[in-house]
């Protein structure tokens, strides 16, 4: 057990700085997220500048154009670019998602069409699970994947599907079989954006802005070779993804927490002098913060050596989001009057706070996960 | 960075697990005196975990003996480890420490002018530093294991070490990190064999999100446990701050986590009989002893917000 890096740690710790404070021009740093995640060129741009400089896909194998690094680099580049407020990788989905699910289940063909310009931002990945019927159930997915000689004809609507609009390709869960017993007559497949019948329409969210989307696939015929396993394997494809949805996924989360919290702290030296129930709700805070850090440490440990992220990830992803919402409303709170001016960081966070315990698996969800896989209580379904 | 438990770190706490289980089973005779085995300890090696090889210990650190100690509070250990170990060990000097690790003296510290185990200990750290002589009047506490007594002081002798307050900060968040796992896994084997209504308790969500909540605060009491006891261990100049954490967190963790358990068990866990109430009365101890965690956190805060002056 040791805290410190190691010597290769301390040295990728040390050139990524150097090469953050080169490359990430003063007035990218700490934007607030949301939109300007999509909407501008910025966000390729410097996505493609993060693969030239080799920390696109930290963890990936050499021959897909990874680094082949340990786990413990790419928690250190989580951590260095949230504390210089780095954007991060337009495509995250691609990176976190759709990539680990190639690897895992694709042709070789596929691995050589996508993987590399999923590092380079080149393809711009989306998730096509949740469906207006089938949120939390994902096994409830009603998509048609209807076989017609040399292609499967996709109809349906997917939901809540950020990047959309702006994605190239989809990965893409649906019904292939619809008298089959549930869980196997399910199919994934990946889809191109650009194929006839496919349409995206942005859904705004209550910070006014548009993050995710709606899909419409009318009559769209995607070659047969683009299933991912085989036809009615969808299930166990698509638990890969969420699988992979969770690894490094804390040190992320944790690490933007901290930026939260340091401005909270920052906050509290103007407007908590004295007062001692605030400074209780601080102290709380940070301590939590710590408590979140060093447990993402402890999982990295297991994940180092097995590869695959432990269910305490969810625990993880459960705390961060509750820690989030309360973080940012005691800093609203602090600021009075001016923590609901419009165009406030803290009135912004708060309201998109309250999306954490909803996307990448509700609250009740990953309490359900945590009970049945973890502590192995009885299944209530 | 590898923050994950070494082989030889699994293997004491393992080794700790079975030695107490077999020992203070959940069966045994709460109520009479119980035997605190301390000749079997020092044969172990576990009364000198940290103390150098030369002076008869085992020449490990603080980490290792955090594990013992999570794991007395996971079987509701009754002596005064925490006492000599936790709470003491830091302040003696070389001649001292070999008589821990030989088990010939048992220690105590006096905190906010209470010492716990004062009747059953040989010496005692004073309010000022100095060594005493243990004697004087011991009151009962909630736990019958843990009294708590009031020192008679004398003149005392000087001690080479500090009163080590993050030390021993970190050594009641470890126990309690114990208690609190061990009545998770009581809530969830009982949530998985009692039936209602036809079906196992656990399949009810407003049963079983209780204990993924209690899950949920171990685990992460558990890393700061781990976080604070290494920075004791090396001596890091975050040990103060981590070890207020970890005892804010982990003392109100068991204390919740022993709530939510005797509510998951219904009227069973509300009994004399079972011994729920044993962990409890642990965690309440462990939280009562030493700072408060509010007067921890407002610790905290002076740290990271400078302290309060007058407007």
């Amino acid at each position: 057990m040791d805290l410190r890096d190691t010597p290769e740690e301390a040295a990728f710790r040390a050139e990524l700085r150097t090469w953050l404070d080169d490359n990430l021009p003063e007035e990218r740093r700490g934007r607030r997220g949301g939109e300007q995640r999509f909407g501008d060129e910025f966000g390729r741009d410097w996505s493609r500048k993060l693969h030239e400089a080799g920390y696109a896909g930290l963890t990936w194998p050499k021959e897909y154009g990874g680094a082949g690094a340990p786990y413990s680099f790419q928690a250190i580049f989580y951590e260095e670019t949230t504390r210089a407020q780095a954007p991060s990788h337009v495509g995250v989905i691609g990176l976190g998602m759709a990539g680990p699910t190639i690897m895992t289940h694709g042709t070789e063909e596929q691995k050589q069409a996508h993987l590399s310009k999923i590092l380079s931002a080149e393809e711009i990945w989306c998730q096509g699970f949740s469906e207006p019927d089938a949120g939390s159930d994902l096994a409830a997915a009603r998509t048609r994947m209807e076989r017609r000689g040399d292609v499967y004809v996709v109809n349906g609507q997917k939901v809540w599907s950020s990047f959309a609009h702006i994605a190239d390709w989809c990965i893409l869960i649906g019904l292939s079989d619809p008298d089959a017993p549930r869980y196997k007559g399910l199919s994934y497949m990946i889809v191109d954006m650009r194929s006839p019948g496919v349409e995206v329409r942005p859904l705004r969210q209550i910070t006014g802005e548009a993050e995710f989307n709606e899909i419409f696939f009318t009559d769209v015929e995607v070659p047969a070779e683009n299933l991912l396993a085989e036809e009615g394997q969808g299930w166990q494809v698509a638990m890969t993804t969420l699988l992979h949805e969770r690894g490094t996924l804390g040190f992320a989360l944790t690490a933007a927490l901290e930026v939260g919290v340091d401005r909270l702290i920052a906050v509290a030296r103007e407007r908590a002098n004295g007062d001692a129930v605030a400074r209780d709700r601080v102290a709380q805070e940070w301590i939590e913060l710590q408590a979140l850090r060093y447990t993402n440490y402890r999982s990295l440990g297991t994940y180092q050596r097995t590869g695959i992220p432990g269910p305490e990830g969810s625990a993880i992803k459960l705390r961060w989001s509750e820690q989030n919402q309360r973080m940012t409303k005691l800093g609203r709170e602090l600021l009075g009057e001016e923590g609901i001016l419009d165009d406030g960081w803290w009135h912004y966070q708060q309201l998109r706070s309250r999306g954490n315990t909803i996307e990448a698996g509700t609250s009740e969800v990953l309490r359900n996960i945590v009970a049945e896989r973890v502590l192995g209580l009885p299944k209530g379904r | 960075m590898d923050f994950a438990l070494t082989e030889e770190q699994q293997e004491l706490k393992s080794a700790a697990r079975a030695w107490l289980s077999e020992r203070y089973p959940l069966d045994r005779d709460w109520d009479g005196p119980q035997d605190d085995r301390w000749a079997e300890l020092a044969e172990l090696g576990w009364l000198g975990v940290s103390v150098s090889e030369e002076e008869g210990g085992v020449g490990l650190g603080f980490v290792e003996e955090a594990l013992i100690l999570e794991e007395m509070g996971y079987a509701l250990y009754p002596g005064p480890y925490l006492a000599t170990v936790g709470f003491a060990l830091a302040a003696l000097g070389p001649e001292d420490r070999a008589a821990v690790a030989a088990g010939t003296t048992r220690w105590s510290v006096e905190v906010n002018g209470l010492t716990p185990w004062l009747g059953s200990v040989d010496m005692v750290v004073d309010m000022e530093g100095l060594a005493q002589p243990a004697r004087g009047e011991e009151l009962v506490t909630v736990d019958p294991s843990r009294p708590l007594g009031r020192l008679e002081h004398t003149n005392g002798t000087p001690l080479p070490g500090p009163r080590h307050i993050a030390r021993a900060r970190t050594a009641m968040a470890a126990e309690a990190v114990g208690v609190a796992q061990r009545v998770l896994e009581l809530g969830v084997e009982h949530a998985s064999t009692r039936t209602q209504f036809g079906k196992p308790i656990g399949v009810y969500q407003a049963v079983s999100h209780q204990l993924t909540d209690t899950y949920c605060d171990v685990e992460l009491a558990r890393s700061l446990v781990y976080w604070a006891a290494w920075c004791v261990a090396e001596d890091d100049e975050q040990a103060p701050v981590a070890a207020a954490a970890a005892k804010a967190f982990a003392a109100e963790a068991a204390v919740a986590a022993c709530e939510r358990s005797i509510q998951v068990h219904g009227g069973t866990g509300f009994t004399w009989e079972h011994p729920l109430h044993r962990f409890y009365k642990r965690a309440l101890w462990l939280e009562g002893v030493g700072s408060r965690p509010d007067e921890l956190r407002l610790e905290i805060a002076d740290e990271l917000l400078g302290v309060t002056v007058p407007v």
